[in-house]
């Protein structure tokens, strides 16, 4: 029996090939995907990356919930125009603490992925309000309704509390402490000595320029800092990549 | 029906639906030598590049190849070739530098680049700004426009936390200093030394007003202070607009526009060399408007 007459068999038997294809495409996808999990340069040690402080998080929910990744990618690629552009290329630890990724697929704007810094809080609730104000040529759409929308951290414990099952580090003070660290983020003249020490390099200040806490200042708290955690002078890129 | 004798050697495949037999022809042989050479290619293919997962990393590949390093090269590439000129524009007297063509036109192509990656997004890709966002093609400077002026304010900014040197002066919120009546009266003043139609009463009741309160910043007649980065007001230029709504606004609530520090040393996100810095001031210079 040669064997292409065993294979026969297969091909005969309907249920013994859809089973056989399955061992098959297992097989393929466990090479391909478990040693990710296994393997120590999946994601590079570096220093500073930590995850979202309470507000951060909640401008990273309205970031999801508004669409931005439709339009924006957060993945600079390791090439020279896009090195150039928008500066050091994403490291897989930048965004470990993503529960989903931002790393998005499509450009219609800029990528974002180091936006934090580059441009003043005023700039961007001007751009936000109506981007085309101060960058004539956008089709961005319009999102002043951010500035009138207060909000609460009614749930932010519950959502930090979430990030936490699926595997964010957030330590019992860093959740117990949430709510306050929600809203001190925003007070320059709080006390946020417990924020910045809980999440350094935490910046604490009025973003949107309101009295009110606003979903615009938590948009720009987030924005205000991605890109910004990892320290590059203390990284050695892993060569075999 | 095909003319062509039918071969005897070939047999069929034992499959027979209503009399119709199929035969067992052998695929065609540039078809098979094509599969082979993927499989090989593929072999091949492992063994070059960085492939098989193992227990500590990936195989690295025989030809060594990784995306960082190529990057790396293609900028270290870059870098070599520009050495010279951008060792010379770090180092380059800014205010003699369009005594030398080469490096001039050097540092304004650069300058472009930097200025649509990094300035365009306030000042416009066309550099004639927005509300709030200076026109950087006309000869209105806030805070100078000579080209060591300009590179000086591109280091280090307007306004911004990072830098000690940020130029830096508030205007005070009027509205809280002065009745609604004087600022409706230091208003009409304002519009009427800037050439525009103004209620003359008001005007030269705003004139006191003006003197006491606006004069030490901006001058006597509004000719502004660069200094203080206080604007011109007796021209018909303006930041936020010239008519009676938004001078309102602006002598009640003042404003602040806010510039980040550009330079490496302070911008949080990364920044600019040495060398890009003074690209871009050489380029906004040569806009128009340049001193």
């Amino acid at each position: 029996m040669g064997i292409l007459d065993r294979h026969k068999v297969l091909e005969k038997n309907a249920t013994l090939l859809l089973v056989c294809s399955l061992g098959v495409v297992t097989i393929g996808g466990i090479v391909e995907i478990a040693p990710l999990f296994y393997l120590e340069n999946t994601i590079e040690d570096v220093e500073g990356v930590r995850p979202y402080s309470p507000l951060e998080l909640t401008g990273r929910e309205i970031y999801i919930r508004e669409g931005c990744y439709v339009c924006h990618s957060q993945m600079i690629r390791p090439m020279r125009d896009e090195v150039e552009r928008y500066g050091h290329y994403s490291l897989a630890a930048e965004s470990m603490y993503d529960h989903p990724f931002q790393w998005g697929s499509k450009r219609t704007g800029p990528d974002l992925a180091r936006v934090g810094g580059r441009y003043s809080d005023e700039w961007h609730v001007d751009h936000l309000v109506d981007p085309e104000a101060v960058v004539p040529e956008s089709v961005m759409p319009k999102y002043s309704f951010l500035l009138n929308r207060e909000i609460e951290p009614t749930y932010i414990t519950d959502l930090m509390k979430t990030h936490r099952m699926v595997g964010v580090p957030y330590s019992d003070e860093m959740i117990e402490s949430a709510e306050a660290d929600f809203l001190v983020q925003v007070d320059p003249f709080g006390d946020s000595a417990g924020l910045v020490e809980r999440y350094p390099g935490a910046q604490v200040r009025n973003f949107d320029g309101q009295p009110e806490l606003t979903e615009m200042d938590a948009l720009i708290a987030y924005l205000q800092m991605l890109g910004t955690l990892v320290d590059f002078s203390t990284f050695t890129p892993d060569a075999s990549r | 029906m095909s003319k062509k004798p039918e071969k005897k050697e070939v047999g069929t495949t034992g499959h027979s639906w209503d009399g119709i037999e199929e035969l067992n022809n052998p695929l065609p042989r540039w078809w098979v030598w094509i599969f082979y050479a993927t499989i090989v290619w593929g072999i091949w293919y492992t063994i070059a590049y960085p492939a098989w997962p193992l227990l500590k990393g990936a195989t690295e590949g025989y030809l060594g190849y990784s995306t960082r390093a190529e990057v790396a090269a293609d900028i270290a590439a870059v870098d070599a070739k520009n050495a010279d000129l951008v060792g010379k524009l770090e180092a380059a007297d800014l205010s003699a530098l369009s005594g030398d063509a080469e490096l001039y036109q050097f540092a304004i192509n650069g300058g472009r680049a930097v200025f649509a990656a990094n300035c365009s997004q306030c000042h416009g890709s066309g550099a004639a700004g927005a509300k709030g966002y200076p026109n950087l093609l006309d000869n209105d400077w806030l805070w100078g426009g000579s080209i060591e002026e300009i590179a000086f304010t591109v280091s280090h900014g307007i306004r911004n936390e990072h830098s000690p040197e940020a130029r830096w002066t508030e205007m005070p919120a009027f509205g809280e200093i002065l009745s609604k009546e004087e600022i409706a009266a230091v208003v009409e003043h304002v519009r009427a030394i800037s050439g525009q139609e103004a209620d003359a009463a008001l005007a030269a009741a705003g004139e006191t007003v003006y003197l006491d309160n606006c004069a030490a910043c901006h001058g006597d007649a509004g000719e502004g202070s660069r200094d203080m980065g206080a604007p011109v007001l007796n021209d018909a230029i303006w930041l936020y607009g010239g008519d009676v709504a938004t001078l309102t606004e602006t002598v009640a609530n003042a404003r602040f526009g806010v510039m980040p520090a550009w330079s490496e040393a302070y911008h949080p996100a990364g920044g600019l060399s040495a060398a890009e810095i003074n690209a871009v001031a050489a380029y906004v210079h040569q806009l128009g408007g340049g001193e």
